[in-house]
Order: structure tokens, then sequence, then C-alpha cells
């Protein structure tokens, strides 16, 4: 039998993006050992990371982190396959397909804060479909979209502000190549 | 802080505030229920007009229940299950409020022009 050796390269966006993702999967355990009022309602901080690294490296970076946070995250919670974890996942997919769009803004003129109440939005929005499709097939689930949507609009702003401030700090320590898409 | 918010991004928590804004009186506005719909057993006994204030009492499998309309609110006021859930849920006043008594078969329900929910389950 030849021995066979795969090797995988991983590129400094490859790195990077793992770095990034650690820190957004640290941010949701923190957020799960938050005890919450209201169940359901959660301040999303990983979403920051998500903002910071759209910002510095480009959509495809984004997305990557925000699909690794929320498996990375489910495997350490325990949720992976649950019911949580696709409402999670199908949040991560919504709002990216937001941040996607709200890229295309002009950047004079919106910055992190726009992209993180957009995405907080549409985040939402994809849980309570996939809820609604799948888990709970009643209209009695719009009842709970007023003050969802009052705690999305809040923690996408504070969120929105906290990545404009990191971003404000100046470039990264490490120079970010060129967004790759 | 100030200066990290773009004008466009202003546009945006406008914009987003007022949607937010505009869906508590859209979708937490109360449809006024117009009548009660008393069912025994699944079957319909009775539609009571919430107009007038009546009482009136449902034979179950377990014995029966009193049910009473007061100023445009329905209630269970006494019903013989052990656990008193409908009879605790007190006074029903949303369209599409449920109240059911199990295991005696007995259930109240407001009911408007348009059916929103045929029950809320939290």
């Amino acid at each position: 039998m030849t021995r066979s050796v795969i090797e995988l390269e991983a590129t400094r966006e490859d790195r990077h993006v793992a770095r990034m993702a650690a820190a957004a999967i640290a941010l949701s355990l923190a957020e799960a050992a938050i005890p919450s009022p209201v169940p359901g309602i959660k301040p999303g901080l990983a979403n920051i990371v998500v903002l910071l690294v759209l910002s510095r490296w480009g959509f495809r970076a984004a997305a990557w982190v925000s699909l690794l946070r929320v498996v990375g995250a489910s495997l350490l919670l325990g949720s992976f396959l649950s019911p949580g974890f696709f409402l999670s996942l199908g949040g991560a997919l919504t709002s990216l397909a937001a941040l996607a769009a709200t890229r295309t803004l002009p950047e004079r003129w919106f910055g992190p804060v726009s992209h993180s109440i957009l995405a907080a939005l549409a985040h939402l929005a994809g849980q309570l479909a996939i809820a609604w499709l799948w888990l709970i097939p009643h209209a009695g689930i719009l009842y709970l979209v007023p003050a969802l949507a009052a705690a999305a609009l809040g923690f996408g702003v504070v969120n929105g502000l906290a990545a404009a401030r990191l971003l404000d700090r100046g470039p990264e320590t490490e120079p970010a190549p060129q967004p790759t898409s | 802080m100030l200066r990290l918010l773009r004008p466009g991004d202003w546009l945006t928590l406008a914009i987003a505030a007022l949607l937010v804004g505009a869906s508590f009186p859209l979708l937490w506005s109360r449809e006024l229920a117009d009548r009660a719909v008393v069912r025994s057993a699944g079957r319909i006994v009775a539609e009571l007009p919430l107009s007038r204030d009546h009482s009136m009492r449902v034979a179950g499998p377990l014995g029966e229940s009193v049910i009473a309309v007061e100023r445009g609110r329905a209630r269970v006021v006494s019903d013989p299950s052990p656990r008193q859930y409908c009879v605790r849920q007190g006074w029903l006043e949303r369209t599409g409020d449920i109240a059911i008594c199990l295991p005696n078969q007995v259930s109240l329900e407001l009911a408007g022009r348009s059916r929103r929910y045929d029950s809320l389950s939290y």
C-alpha cells in the first residue's frame, strides 16, 4: 500500500478566518452563559466579529467566519443539529444574504451600523421563517415579532457601534490583504 | 460615539425604528371579538354574542362547566376538571383567546369577523 500524504496548505486568509471564527465562537459561548430575561433574545455579540471581517477581508471571509461560528458554537454547546442549531443557521444565512446586499451600498454614507441593523433584522426574519415553516406552523408566531424586532434593532445598533468603534481604531496590526470578493 | 454613525446609518436607523414601531400596533392590535364559541366534546353547543351578558352551563363527561359572558369578555366560571387551568385563565378578551377544560372536554373560544389564531400555546 502506498502511503498517500494529503497536504493542506493553509493560506494567510485561512488562518485569519480560523482566528476570527475562534473569537466569534468564544463570544457565542460567553453569551450563552448570560441569562436572558426573555428566551430567544440574545445580543449576538459574535456578529461584531463578522462585521469586522466583512469590512476588512470581504464577504467570503465573513461568510466563513459566520458559518464556522454557528457550527463550532453549536458543537461546544451541544446543540448541533437540534432545532436551535437550524434556527441559528437559518438566521446566519439570511443575515449573510443581507450583508451581501448592504455591501453594495455606498460606503461613504452607510457604515457598520447600517450593516448591523439590516443583518440583525434579516437574522430575525430568517429564524422566524424557519420557526414558522418547520417548528410552529402557526400565525401566533407573528405575535412575537414586535418584541423580537425591537430587540434585534437595539442589539443591531449596539453591535454596529462596537464594530464601527473597533474599525475606527485604525488598521489591524496584521495588515489585511485585498478583499477577495 | 456620534461620528461612528454615517448619514445613511441614521437613515437606516430611522426607517428600521419606524418599521419596528409600526409592527407593534399592527401585530399586537386587539381585534375585537364579537362572540364566544362554546364547545363540548368538539361540537359547538352555543355561540354567545359578547354584546349581552350571559351565563350558561355546559355538560361534559365529568360534570357541568359554567361559562359567563360579561361586558364583552368571557370566562369559565367553574369546571369539574382537576387542574382548573381553564378557570384560572380568567377573562378572555381577544379574538382567538381560548380556554380548554380537560378532561371535561369543554372549550370556550372568542371569535371575531376573521379568525387570526385557532390557539395560542405560549
